[in-house]
């Protein structure tokens, strides 16, 4: 059984005394199963926050139906087994981290002893147990994200949801992130996560769904998402003559060796077909993947002409 | 249930008394408290009256100033600030949140009331006044701050800090000045209007019952019934308005 289902999800907001609805989300259906990481991904504003609340019933769908765990998110019997680290961890700042993860703790209904083992044993995974003592105000970014994560863990849930959990953290805190979402999978539990930086979303999900305005546009494994996509070709050739080859654009050159980018799969064969003496001989032919950043970017564009709107 | 409710209110307890604004009038409060001394002096044969007058005014501005500031941002500036998604993502009913936050400013005011009430009882006890009636007296204004948290509570609910301070110190007023819809249904000719005014005399707050402060500072008995009356209606209207801020709260979406 999946752990979250989305079925046919649409989420409008009116802005003050306007009657006009914009539609933030439009027939939003996707499932999340048990076990994998999941990155949901799509530009700022494509409505990957407004999801993950009503994944966590702190918004309520216009239309659709949504099961968090096999049960309605707006009860909370289908958040017990959620952690969750918002965008920007916004905390009560007058607390010390230690006040911090003991009054989540406490809302989990952890009694002492219990209380004060998963605190410690918590902020010494995420490395924050020499700043317990200081307000979260004191706090930098990084180590708000930590303490964020850790509020999320505390209670060893099945199902992990973070939203940007990345965004605005240097490489070592993106590292980190990174290790402890595979950290999760290892231990069996389940990861939904938001971002826009795709090069870790494709190092480390299971699966990816691409929200382009607030529709679904792919979803799939990144090897499914960009396979048989092979936008050009990169071949090194032997060429210990003067001139260049009859196609492709030549990216690089040193000694009889040159790095050629092919743009078609006819002007290979021309290219081959024309190696046909005079030392040229073919070393290398590397298909060139589309990344998801390539899919996702032709996917707004693609969104934005539909619409009728201009590109920069 | 309970013990998700007592750790919202220990926090909301935790940042109340972290934050400067209940200090600075609390502060104020003491200081006007130990005025009356000095005020008294200006009077002739009436000092123990002025005292206590002056001092059981203090705490009630003083308690309905607090409960009114720190209660309109008591749910609107947890989801201005945001600080509301992770509470409410975890396993929690939405009325336990408003609950424990209403529960949390009550044990602020409670706080805040005691040493109110020890620096006014000290102060008389110098003065070689000893009157039960005054704790009673400031029991009922605490009762009183209860009734305007949970009105507090409701607007915050409901909508921004500004609208919602201007609502309940109108709702404050109001309440200690509805006998006067007896006058004014008395002066009404229309059936409709006259219905419309008990209507809205039954529906507003009644706040008559929690201030004995003149009988009190004059020694006139308290009528047999006073205080059982007063925690009858804080019961009733009090649990009202906070059913009535739950379910508002309930359906609210945090954008």
């Amino acid at each position: 059984m999946a752990v979250l289902t989305l079925e046919g999800v649409a989420k409008s907001y009116r802005t003050h005394l306007s009657l006009r609805k914009y539609w933030i989300l439009k027939d939003l259906s996707f499932e999340v199963h048990p076990g994998e990481i999941f990155g949901f991904i799509g530009t700022n504003g494509a409505g990957k926050t407004t999801t993950i609340k009503l994944v966590l019933g702190l918004l309520f769908p216009d239309a659709g139906r949504i099961r968090l765990c096999g049960d309605d998110p707006s009860r909370p019997e289908a958040r017990r087994r959620v952690g969750f680290l918002p965008e920007n961890p916004y905390f009560h700042d007058y607390l010390t981290g230690w006040e911090f993860l003991d009054f989540h703790a406490r809302l989990h209904g952890f009694r002492q002893p219990e209380r004060r083992r998963r605190v410690g044993e918590l902020l010494e995974r995420v490395g924050l147990k020499n700043r317990a003592d200081r307000a979260l105000r004191l706090y930098s970014k990084g180590m708000l994200q930590r303490i964020g994560l850790a509020q999320a863990l505390l209670h060893d849930p099945d199902v992990v949801i973070l939203d940007e959990p990345m965004s605005g953290l240097d490489p070592i805190g993106r590292r980190d992130v990174r290790d402890l979402i595979l950290e999760l999978k290892r231990r069996g539990r389940t990861v939904f996560f938001s971002t826009h930086i795709l090069s870790d979303t494709e190092t480390i999900c299971d699966r990816v769904g691409m929200l382009v305005r607030g529709r679904l546009a792919a979803i799939g494994s990144v090897e499914d998402l960009v396979r048989g996509d092979v936008g050009s070709w990169e071949v090194t050739l032997a060429w210990p003559g003067p001139g260049s080859p009859p196609v492709g654009e030549v990216l690089s050159r040193r000694d009889d060796r040159i790095l050629l980018r092919i743009g078609s799969q006819a002007d290979l064969h021309r290219l081959v077909g024309s190696l046909n003496g005079g030392g040229a001989r073919l070393v290398a032919v590397t298909p060139a993947r589309r990344s998801l950043e390539d899919l996702l970017v032709q996917e707004v564009r693609g969104s934005a002409d539909a619409a009728g709107e201009r590109r920069p | 249930m309970t013990g998700r409710i007592l750790a919202i209110a220990l926090n909301t307890f935790r940042e109340a008394i972290r934050n400067r604004i209940l200090y600075l009038l609390l502060v104020f409060a003491v200081a006007l408290i130990l005025c009356a001394q000095t005020l008294s002096l200006l009077t002739v044969g009436s000092e123990e009256k002025i005292i206590k007058d002056f001092g059981l005014a203090t705490i009630d501005l003083f308690g309905v100033l607090t409960a009114v500031l720190m209660g309109i941002g008591l749910v609107s500036r947890e989801i201005e600030r945001r600080t509301v998604y992770v509470l409410l993502a975890k396993p929690i009913h939405r009325a336990e949140f408003v609950l424990g936050k209403y529960a949390g400013l009550v044990l602020t005011l409670l706080v805040n009331t005691a040493i109110m009430a020890l620096c006014f009882v000290l102060l008389l006890l110098a003065k070689g006044i000893f009157d039960p009636g005054i704790l009673l007296a400031i029991a009922l204004l605490f009762l009183q701050f209860l009734l305007i948290t949970a009105i507090a509570v409701l607007f915050s609910c409901l909508s921004n800090p500004i609208v919602s301070c201007i609502l309940t110190l109108a709702l404050y007023a109001v309440g200690h000045l509805l006998w006067s819809f007896d006058l004014l249904r008395a002066r009404l000719a229309a059936p409709w209007a006259r219905a419309l005014c008990a209507g809205l005399q039954r529906l507003l707050p009644d706040l008559a019952p929690f201030d004995v402060k003149g009988q009190v500072v004059h020694g006139i008995p308290l009528p047999p019934g006073t205080v059982a009356y007063a925690f009858v209606y804080l019961a009733l209207y009090g649990g009202a308005v906070l059913a009535l801020a739950c379910a508002a709260f309930q359906r609210k979406e945090m954008q």
